[in-house]
């Protein structure tokens, strides 16, 4: 019997379907990339995707040295990034601080304050460079789906800079999503228990064993495992908290506070024993609902974010989370189970998703092959379109789907789209010149007849369904044909060149469906 | 171009009445519907004055209250701030401040006078000794208690849950508006998200300038939405619906931007989006709360100039803004409010500054306003920790705009009862 997870029949592997693929796992890719996925057929498309450390072992084991790769793995490893930016006073400064406030030297005062607040706007400054840094990789990476994943965690366990105001605890954050992010869901979540960021985002850097703090508690199993009022307690998340006492960080690294843990025994979900973080963890993931709630949540990212589900989507979910629970909470096989099943690509699923406003910038710049511009001007987008890496609305991340659209950011969607086509920035009005040129004939290479001439509606034709994700409304093409015929009401020029195509991009970047996925 | 064939007036004027609509289409596309015939009048829900705008004017990092509302007839305001305290009233000269209030000896910092001229004509209420419980002295947590409107600085902004309360589960686009870069968090309800912008001119398709056959199709593709799929609810019918308002509003907007003012405006930064914001509301758009921001009152050092740049950019921007109000005849429409996320420590650092301290005064100005000065000035001598104790809950400030102003469900609003501070007039 078919059902939702029945896998794709392999002859259905078609370009439309290879771009799907490559648009949900990963940011899209070129007309190029998506034929060379359709050739390898569905199965080694998947692996070369979702196997991504297998596929880079198998094609680069020559050519790399002992040098970790830039473009993949550990992110902030390379360049300037500081561990110790937002560093404590030393004992000396302390000692000089306590003599300057007893001598009421307020010189000194001021001079040592100084100094602290020139290490808070250095943390800013590395904040700020690291998420140009990480949209960088997204744009660059061998791996999509190594970074997509990445992104998904980080609106799962959604921590924010603004609230802990340290960079490099964010950034310790980071790699360990994009390390354990594929691997399976029990290390991730123990590993985020264990995190600084999230310590000191949930206050649980204040959770003692005589007066507990529930935050981290309730939000784990809330929003991190089983869903909200998904069966447990308020009771649970008092008892789950007791568990948690202790867990607090030192500098840069998790430490564990024995004093302040309480080892009393507890029952959370009802089970009672002398549980720790690791076992009130292990307890939550017992329950039926986590494989349930991680499931929908991936779907959503994953498959289709409409805010009513079908009934198709609803048993896509169920059997999703019982491959989970087969899997013992791998996440990796389930995605791939997910990414190779007629479910996924059925035609209410193609174009179902909003693009987030980093998957409409990585995607437009990987699949059109634009220059990626500048770095800052695409993270300040970033933000006006509300999504800015590193800086979660709140604990429950991102809502994404049609939260993400609303009369302004549309406009700074389209805006994007613009920059990226013409170096033609969302604010201000000068151009990117010289090597920021953009040449869109790749996109219709394929197209160039024996002559290497290119038919003007075939070109619109192919540029708009490449660029949508397959169908377009003929009205679609009639608009587009009219800007043309506008252009050439001559009638001589009919000629296709790189700036009729940008323009071209420019009016299909304008579509309401553009912003789908 | 702006009055292009298929706004969604005419779709609906061409005879697809709104009663037959209202069963499958979204609500928020009637509310949008009615805010666009530009009769304010018509309200879906009975009773409540959609005809009410409530403005926010923030003051980021920290405003000086005691250099704003002056203190001058406690002696100890000149002990503590030597190099800083405003001299009482007299002849008017640097650093003396205005009359406010001669019993209380109370005055005004002399940038302000724009604003106290305002104040004698009965439209400025001053809140005094403004703050929480608790005070936070770091400027995101404490800026995030004032948005959220809870100490424990988290959730929804209580602006977002004015909408999320009184907007029958369905956001109304151009309900909120933010001249500035991004949305501020008090804006982002569940359901209602806020818009913003910096500038209208950022508020449109920039492709045009491109060239200009692109203009048309351009357009055809987005308000294909007066035609096609809005009754639907498929993610692409709620896109190409969100398309046609953008370009709707942005006619608008810009069409009323391009308006010269009925008064005149200074070229500040303040200044400009006021003037925005009074272009808006003379458009009857259907926003009902507005955001304005000026950064740059973290004055730990060399204050006294800069300060009062800053609060002379502040009350040259209000005072031409509530004068155009009135021009227009809607001053009677609109309250603004200005807050700062806490004001600054009594005395004076060693830098001819202040550090971050707690309560300062909230200004709410408007015809509507009760006008005078509400609540005591916070002790000089009975402190803590070197810092005001604060008089009146910051939400109680906002219980009364919500209240007393909105007629909006305070309560349920600010999660717990807050005694209306009584700024305006019932």
């Amino acid at each position: 019997m078919d059902h939702p997870l029945t896998p794709l029949l392999k002859k259905d592997f078609d370009f439309a379907a290879a771009q799907h693929l490559l648009n949900r796992a990963g940011f899209g890719g070129t007309p190029q990339q998506v034929r060379a996925l359709v050739e390898l057929g569905l199965d080694d498309a998947l692996e070369l995707i979702v196997e991504f450390d297998a596929s880079d072992r198998k094609r680069t084991k020559k050519d790399e040295g002992d040098a970790p790769a830039r473009d993949r793995g550990p992110l902030f490893v390379h360049g300037d990034f500081k561990p110790d930016v937002l560093r404590e006073e030393t004992p000396e400064e302390r000692a000089e601080l306590a003599r300057a406030r007893e001598a009421k030297d307020e010189e000194t005062i001021a001079r040592l304050q100084a100094l602290r607040q020139q290490r808070e706007r250095d943390d800013r400054e590395q904040l700020a460079l690291m998420q140009k840094t990480w949209l960088q990789r997204m744009i660059e990476t061998p791996r999509p789906f190594e970074e997509k994943l990445t992104l998904f965690w980080h609106g799962h366990f959604a921590t924010g800079y603004r609230t802990i105001e340290n960079s490099w605890h964010m950034a310790i954050q980071n790699e360990t999503l994009r390390r354990l992010g594929s691997g399976d869901f029990q290390t991730l979540a123990r590993a985020i228990i264990s995190d600084p960021a999230m310590l000191r985002y949930l206050d649980n850097n204040q959770n003692r064993r005589r007066s507990p703090n529930e935050n981290l508690a309730r939000e784990l199993m809330e929003l991190f495992t089983l869903g909200e009022g998904n069966g447990y307690t308020e009771r649970d998340i008092k008892e789950g908290a007791r568990a948690l006492t202790g867990r607090t960080y030192r500098g840069n690294d998790y430490y564990f506070d024995r004093q302040q843990f309480d080892s009393a025994p507890k029952t959370i979900l009802g089970r009672t024993g002398n549980l720790d973080g690791d076992g009130f963890v292990s307890t939550i993931l017992e329950r039926p609902e986590c494989p349930r709630f991680i499931a929908w949540k991936f779907y959503r990212f994953f498959v289709n974010d409409a805010p009513t589900l079908s009934p198709e989507g609803k048993e896509c979910i169920e059997r999703l989370a019982d491959e989970f629970r087969r899997n013992d909470g791998r996440i990796r096989p389930t995605l791939r189970t997910l990414f190779r099943s007629r479910h996924f690509y059925a035609p209410e699923n193609r174009l179902a998703v909003v693009k987030s406003p980093t998957q409409l910038v990585v995607q437009t710049i990987r699949s059109l092959g634009t220059p990626p511009r500048e770095m800052k001007s695409l993270v300040d987008a970033g933000d006006l379109m509300g999504q800015q890496l590193f800086q979660p609305p709140s604990v429950k991340g991102w809502d994404g789907g049609r939260s993400w659209i609303n009369t302004a950011t549309l406009f700074v969607r389209q805006n994007v789209v613009v920059y990226l086509v013409t170096g033609r920035r969302p604010k201000g009005f000068d151009w990117n010149e010289s090597e920021m040129k953009y040449d869109s004939f790749p996109l219709v290479a394929h197209l160039r007849d024996g002559q290497g001439g290119l038919d003007a509606h075939e070109t619109i034709r192919a540029v708009a369904s490449f660029a949508l994700g397959g169908s377009i409304a003929s009205e679609r093409i009639e608009q587009l044909e009219r800007f043309l015929d506008g252009l050439d009401q001559t009638g001589r020029e009919t000629a296709i060149t790189n700036d009729r195509i940008k323009a071209l991009l420019c009016l299909i970047g304008a579509m309401p469906e553009y912003q789908l996925c | 171009m702006y009055d292009a064939p298929f706004t969604r007036r005419l779709f609906l004027q061409r005879g697809c009445a709104l009663a037959s609509l209202a069963a499958t289409v979204p609500c928020f596309i009637e509310r949008s519907a009615f805010g666009m015939l530009g009769n304010p009048l018509l309200s879906s829900q009975p009773g409540v004055p959609d005809h009410r705008i409530l403005v926010v004017v923030q003051l980021g990092g920290g405003n000086d209250g005691l250099n704003t509302v002056v203190p001058y007839g406690d002696p100890e305001y000149f002990k503590v701030r030597p190099n800083l305290a405003l001299q009482a009233p007299g002849p008017s000269g640097n650093g003396v401040s205005l009359q406010l209030d001669q019993q209380r000896g109370l005055g005004l910092h002399p940038a302000l006078a724009p604003l106290k001229s305002l104040y004698d004509e009965g439209f400025v209420s001053v809140v005094q000794g403004v703050g929480y419980p608790n005070p936070n002295r770091s400027h995101f947590t404490s800026m995030d208690i004032w948005h959220t409107g809870r100490l424990d600085a988290k959730g929804s902004g209580w602006i977002g849950r004015y909408f999320d309360a009184t907007c029958n589960g369905t956001p109304i686009p151009e309900g909120s508006v933010a001249v500035g870069r991004t949305a501020p968090l008090a804006m982002e309800g569940n359901i209602q998200k806020p818009i913003s912008f910096e500038s209208p001119e950022l508020f449109r398709w920039l492709g045009e300038d491109l060239h200009p056959a692109l203009k048309d199709p351009y357009e055809a593709i987005n308000r294909a939405g007066a035609l096609a799929g809005t009754g639907g609810d498929t993610q692409k019918d709620f896109l190409m619906r969100t398309a046609l308002d953008a370009q709707v509003a942005s006619g608008r907007i810009l069409a009323a931007v391009a308006k010269a003012p009925l008064v005149r405006y200074p070229e500040t930064s303040l200044a400009r989006q006021l003037r925005t914001i009074g272009a808006m509301i003379r458009a009857e758009m259907p926003t009902r709360v507005y955001y304005a921001t000026i950064g740059g009152f973290d004055t730990h050092g060399g204050q006294n100039t800069r300060h009062a740049q800053l609060l002379r950019q502040v009350a040259e921007a209000i005072e031409p803004f509530q004068r155009d109000l009135k021009a227009q005849g809607n001053d009677a429409r609109v309250v603004t409010m200005v807050f700062s996320e806490f004001g600054r420590r009594v005395k004076q650092n060693g830098a001819n500054g202040t550090d971050h301290g707690t309560a300062a005064p909230v200004f709410v100005i408007g015809t509507g306003v009760k006008p005078g000065i509400v609540g005591t000035h916070p002790s000089l001598t009975d402190l803590d920790q070197g810092d005001l104790k604060y008089g009146i809950d910051f939400r109680s400030v906002y219980a009364s705009l919500l209240g007393d102003w909105m007629k909006a469900p305070a309560d349920q609003i600010l999660r717990g009862n807050f005694p209306s501070a009584g700024v305006v007039r019932a």
